[in-house]
């Protein structure tokens, strides 16, 4: 079965965090570095994508707590897999291996299950993140029209993302996480050109964030004018994630439902995070707070980001057996 | 066809822009065009993206769906040009909330706007002109970016100019991008040629016709595609006539809507309304956008010459507006600036209301009210806003003795202002217009006139308990004067915001040396438009403490940067500066002998003369209207404006010269001369012996390329080591003796547009004056130049033999130079001209300055100097090393 057919059956739900999960490991630095990296010259605690090569076992642990959970699509340890995000590790000639072996631990993972559960078949998405750069934003406060990063070069770090994760073996792509339109829309250049090189037709997820009440993207975009910014494309489903609880994110999930004539997603925070960083939502909690969001048939994708676990994914597993999937509607109502 | 609704064209800024059936038409902004607006090149070549970005703001606040920006120009790198203004836009909220139509014919640039913008935005344009293989190419790049498509009717063969022909290039692209590249159809946007029709050519004829017939033939055969053009070509051989150029632009879109056009490139000033066009008229325009009669264009042609420099204001429409309920007739009063009957219609107020107060609170101000919108959203132009306030003051003014009849409180303004030109300068036109704007908005203006002590500015603001503290200044000492009244603020802690404004004042001079000196909020305000939203954020109670710290911020940030910029820039020693002098290789045959050695004066010149020499330009400039003099009155967005404006200044200014107003006044004096070293000596006679004056000049510093030199204004005149006999003048001119009592004339009757008027035009007349004395100087007094034939213009440009540059200026920043002056010509003595503390001249329609006749002489901006030269300045002017830096302050690199 693939992703499509499986889709029109029921909503399918995405894992949970990986963050938040690995900060139970307490890794240490020695731990991040593994053998491999003994002796590389900056600290590397703190790369978490790293892991997967010095640390697989703990990934794909996770993987499969998520899977255990009732998952449908994992992510790939990936999200800041690109030659821009490594370079603060200076770890930019690793790109296409942290991709690669990332899809191929959580593909083999998923696998697993698929054969365990053949009706309740798993698949893995490759997790793209925004990179730390912003292609239509200025750092400088003087001066608005200084760029950090080109298009030019997110094209080219994004394409080596892709090829790993491809070559990985992963079901989906999923540019996610986006604040800023234009990075996402570099990455949806270099995925055309990889698939019409490729002549591939691999489904593409794009997950954008709202930072804040203002519903905007951090780069001032609306939710309807993020959609029609990445619709050239055609794509597998559209969605936010991060940065709001279930709560907070659910207008903008019901405006991107109501214009989004592709399938949908949402994987929201558990919550707001307190005065020391940490997200207290509860799973029955956030259950109680998705389940709108299934009896209002907003999203055909439903996940957790931030401050998710394994428990948070079962109950929202068990909640969407209640609901009939969502059909994306074949008018824009914009 | 059935209707697929996905299928709408959708385009998205920060916001979404989607054309449904039920979209009437969308208008795309056009000013932010180098090829289409002389403004907008003009402020990109001179890399003043700030300003540029105004250009957009205006387009968006003047109803503009989709912003257009072209690059295309040979002296611009289009590419790098496009990238910066569209990443400038990018950080404008209000601007980028509007999705973008990439506007280049060149690829690269193209590509280079596709590259920096996050929104859906519109490609202008691409074509089969070169052939199928590029055309491909870059329509799947386009695709892939994310962008829409404006398609020209070109192919290999060239421009399609026939009905036929579009059909063939439109369907051909469209089958291409659609089947081929599966390009989304909504996403493409034919532009099917608008050609100028009543040319006169037989091959025109159609032009319109055709342009019609496509666009129906597309949006019927090549499902969901889109028709657009720039309308304005289609009028191009009325240029000039507005009244038929407008109607045919409305008349065309009129017709290109009904066939089918989404949208276009309209200048919306240049617009009017369908229904309202003289039916005469729209037979005459339809006749030829139809083809409908064979001699159509004759007939539009005549018509057209007839109504020729008619301005729009008809006769008879008086009448009509007049008959409207009265609150509509006052607003109309206010809005046109009409004064004629605001009194009846006062009056009439005035009987149907409780209390007179209740007319100005609501009939008035309600009319205000339109005025400030119409104002802030760029539908009208500070000329007009000033006639507005005319209109009210004369209202009001007949109002109040009511009024005080009832001994009713006056209403309630927005907040009270104080204003006034700082002690030692004189210079109140930029003030007075603020005012008037800011009163108009319901502020309470004290205005203290000109020269005000600091001890007044603050003891009125105590007294008269003020909101805000406006300050005004046009000479560079008046900048430290507004320096020591914010430190005198601060010593009492007094908590009132200051506004800064004025020509000399700046955001980095406010940044860095007023704002530091006072503890509450500082503002620059650059133009009088801004004040009231200034203001508006200083007072208003949610915004206030926000916008304060903001402010602060920002100059705090200002200085940190400056900071890091001023040490940038190199400067040499004033030996080695003096080493690389300007060198002339001096030949006797280049000096000229005066006809007429010492001083001599004018007493009173026929006004009449001058007239010729007025260079209008500033004048506009100086009423927010920009744009070189005579095409500002041609202008599309301005141009209308500027030919009232111009209209009422040649009135009042006809008035002057009929019945002798004002005064002009000049003396001036050549004298031999010989430079010492970066001082000139003057002399009395050929003996060349003791020096009558001497001008102290000064010399650039900012170290040059190699080869260039370090100019000083001394380096023009001979050496006296030379022995080479060189000569050299000075002259003051005054055309401002009466311009005080007229305007004070104008201001009892509520006039202000024609006391600010009337102050402005002393100002030209002054420069003209001065630009008529130098030429008879030239060709007459001095005679260097006796077969000199030069138009307006070019004196204007100054393309003459010779210099006159002013104590002050760019060349010789040094006002202390006027005191030599006045005392070699005897200025005060012989036309009355006197020089204030800060050596202002009074009244302020006055110009003085150096001749320099070699014809190597060039006018220069001096920049700044470093320690080493004021050290060696304040020996040699003998004052003080502190009185010396003063002076020379905003000249100093520190």
């Amino acid at each position: 079965m693939t992703l499509n057919e499986a889709i029109q059956n029921r909503t399918l739900v995405l894992d949970g965090a990986m963050g938040t999960m690995l900060q139970g490991y307490s890794f240490s630095e020695d731990d991040f570095r593994g053998s491999r990296f003994k002796n590389h010259p900056v600290p590397l605690q703190g790369n978490n994508d790293l892991l997967s090569l010095t640390q697989p076992q703990a990934i794909r642990d996770i993987h499969i707590a998520y899977l255990e959970a009732g998952a449908d699509i994992l992510e790939t340890n990936t999200f800041s897999s690109t030659s821009i995000a490594m370079a603060d590790y200076q770890m930019e000639g690793l790109v296409y291996e942290l991709n690669y072996e990332s899809a191929k631990i959580a593909k083999e993972a998923s696998e697993m299950y698929t054969l365990k559960t053949p009706q309740k078949p798993r698949f893995v998405a490759g997790s793209i993140g925004p990179t730390n750069k912003t292609a239509s934003m200025s750092p400088d406060v003087n001066d608005p029209g200084y760029r950090a990063i080109t298009f030019d070069e997110l094209v080219a770090s994004y394409r080596e993302q892709v090829e790993g994760l491809l070559d990985g073996g992963v079901d989906a792509l999923l540019v996610e996480t986006v604040f800023d339109t234009l990075n996402a829309k570099a990455a949806l250049y270099a995925i055309d050109e990889v698939k019409e090189e490729r002549k591939i037709e691999t489904p593409v997820m794009v997950s954008g964030t709202i930072t804040d009440a203002s519903g905007r993207t951090l780069s001032g975009q609306t939710v309807e004018a993020f959609f029609i910014s990445i619709s050239h494309i055609s794509l597998f489903s559209v969605g936010l994630n991060c940065a709001l609880g279930a709560d907070q994110l659910k207008p903008y999930i019901q405006r991107l439902s109501r214009v989004a004539n592709v399938y949908t997603s949402a994987h929201p925070n558990a919550g707001l995070p307190n005065e020391f960083g940490e997200y207290e939502q509860t799973p029955e909690e956030m259950r109680a707070l998705i389940a709108p969001y299934l009896e209002e048939n907003l999203v055909n994708i439903i996940g957790g980001c931030c401050g998710t676990n394994p428990e948070h994914i079962k109950q929202i597993v068990e909640e969407t057996l209640k609901y009939r999937p969502r059909i994306p509607e074949k008018s824009n109502q914009l | 066809m059935e209707v697929d609704c996905t299928k709408y064209l959708s385009l998205a800024g920060f916001e979404p822009l989607v054309v449904t059936p039920e979209t009437n038409f969308v208008n795309i902004g056009e000013r932010t065009n180098v090829t289409g607006s002389r403004k907008f090149l003009r402020l990109i070549k001179e890399n003043k993206y700030s300003q540029a970005l105004e250009v957009a703001r205006e387009q968006v606040e003047g109803g503009a769906q989709i912003i257009d920006v072209n690059m295309d120009e040979g002296m611009i790198d289009g590419a790098a040009a496009m990238t910066r203004f569209l990443n400038l836009i990018a950080a404008e909220p209000d601007i980028a909330k509007l999705p973008i139509m990439i506007d280049s014919s060149k690829w690269e640039i193209l590509e280079a706007g596709l590259k920096v913008v996050q929104g859906k935005s519109i490609v202008n344009s691409i074509s089969l002109k070169e052939g199928e293989d590029v055309f491909v190419a870059q329509a799947k790049k386009i695709k892939r970016y994310g962008a829409a498509v404006i398609i020209m009717a070109f192919d290999e063969k060239g421009q399609a100019d026939s009905l036929e022909r579009r059909i063939e290039i439109c369907e051909r692209s469209y089958k291409i991008l659609v089947d081929q590249l599966q390009f989304l159809p909504q996403d493409i946007i034919f532009d099917p040629n608008i050609f100028p029709v009543a040319t006169g050519m037989e091959e025109h004829r159609r032009n319109a016709l055709d342009f019609f017939k496509a666009t129906a033939w597309i949006r019927k055969n090549l499902p969901y595609a889109h028709v657009s053009g720039g309308v304005s070509n289609v009028s191009f051989s009325f240029r000039g006539n507005n009244i038929v150029r407008e109607a045919m632009h409305s008349a065309f879109l009129y017709h290109a809507i009904q066939h089918g056009m989404t949208m276009g490139i309209v200048n919306p000033s240049m617009l009017e309304i369908y229904d309202q066009i003289p039916k005469d008229l729209l037979d005459l325009v339809e006749d030829v956008l139809l083809d409908r009669k064979e001699d159509a264009t004759d007939r539009l042609l005549d018509y057209a010459e007839q109504i020729k420099g008619q301005s729009k204001s008809v006769e008879k429409t008086v009448q009509k507006w007049r008959n409207e309920d009265l609150q509509t007739r006052i607003t109309h009063s206010l809005v046109k600036g009409i004064d004629e009957f605001i009194e009846i219609d006062a009056e009439e107020a005035r009987k149907s209301v409780d209390k007179p107060i209740q007319v100005i609170e609501g009939h008035l101000m309600n009319g205000m009210n339109l005025v400030g919108d119409l104002f802030g959203s760029g539908k009208m132009f500070l000329p007009q806003v000033v006639k507005s306030a005319r209109v009210m003051k004369k209202a009001v003014a007949y109002l109040l003795p009511y009024i005080e009849q009832e001994k009713d409180g006056l209403s309630k303004s927005a907040g009270k202002i104080l204003l006034a030109t700082v002690k030692g300068d004189v210079h109140d036109i930029g003030k007075n217009i603020v005012g008037v704007v800011l009163g108009c908005n319901n502020y309470e203006i004290i205005d203290l006139g000109v020269m005000v002590p600091p001890e007044k500015i603050i003891e009125t603001a105590i007294e008269q308990q003020v909101d805000i503290i406006g300050l005004s200044g046009l000479i560079t000492p008046s900048l430290d004067e507004m320096v020591f009244l914010a430190k005198q603020m601060k010593k009492i802690k007094l908590e009132i915001p200051l506004l800064i404004g004025g020509a000399t004042t700046s955001r980095a001079h406010t940044a860095v040396k007023i704002d530091t000196e006072y503890n509450h909020s500082v503002v620059h305000v650059n133009d009088a438009s801004r004040a009231v939203t200034v203001a508006g954020n200083l007072l208003q109670k949610e915004t206030k403490t926000a916008y304060m710290d903001t402010i602060k911020k920002d100059y705090e940030q200002f200085r940190i940067n400056y900071a890091k910029r001023t040490k940038s820039k190199e400067y040499i020693s004033l030996e080695l500066a003096r080493d690389r002098k300007f060198s002339i290789d001096w030949k006797q045959e280049d000096i000229a002998t005066p006809n007429q050695l010492g001083v001599q004066i004018i007493e009173s010149l026929d006004l009449k003369e001058l007239l010729p020499f007025i260079d209008w330009s500033p004048f506009f400039r100086s009423w927010d209207l920009h744009g070189k003099y005579p095409e500002i009155l041609t202008d599309e967005v301005v141009g209308s404006q500027a030919q009232e404006l111009f209209q009422d200044a040649s009135v009042l200014l006809n008035r002057i010269v009929d019945e002798k107003l004002l005064k002009a006044k000049a003396v001036f004096g050549l004298f031999p001369a010989n430079s010492t070293g970066d001082d000139i000596e003057l002399y009395a006679d050929e003996s060349r012996e003791s020096p009558i004056a001497t001008f102290i000049t000064l010399r650039q510093q900012l170290k040059k390329s190699q080869g260039k030199p370090q100019f000083a204004l001394a380096d023009f005149i001979a050496p006296k080591s030379l022995s080479v006999a060189d000569y050299m003048g000075g002259f003051c001119v005054s055309t401002g003796f009466g311009t005080q009592q007229l305007a004070e004339e104008f201001e009892k009757n509520n006039d202000d547009y024609n006391s600010i008027m009337i102050k402005a035009l002393a100002d030209r007349l002054a420069e003209a004056f001065a630009e008529y004395l130098h030429k008879k100087v030239r060709t007459e007094y001095w005679g260097y130049a006796s077969n000199e034939k030069l138009t307006n213009q070019e004196l204007i440009k100054e393309s003459y033999r010779g210099i006159r540059p002013a104590p002050g200026y760019p060349a010789c920043p040094d006002h202390l130079e006027k005191n030599t002056l006045w005392e070699l010509l005897k200025v005060q003595e012989n036309i009355g001209v006197v020089l204030t503390d800060s050596l202002a001249m009074w009244p302020a329609a006055s110009v003085s300055g150096y001749y320099f006749a070699h014809p190597q002489a060039r006018y220069f901006g001096l920049g700044k100097i470093s320690k080493d030269q004021l050290v060696s300045y304040h020996k040699r002017r003998n004052i003080s090393l502190e009185s010396a830096e003063k002076w020379l302050a905003p000249n100093l690199n520190e």
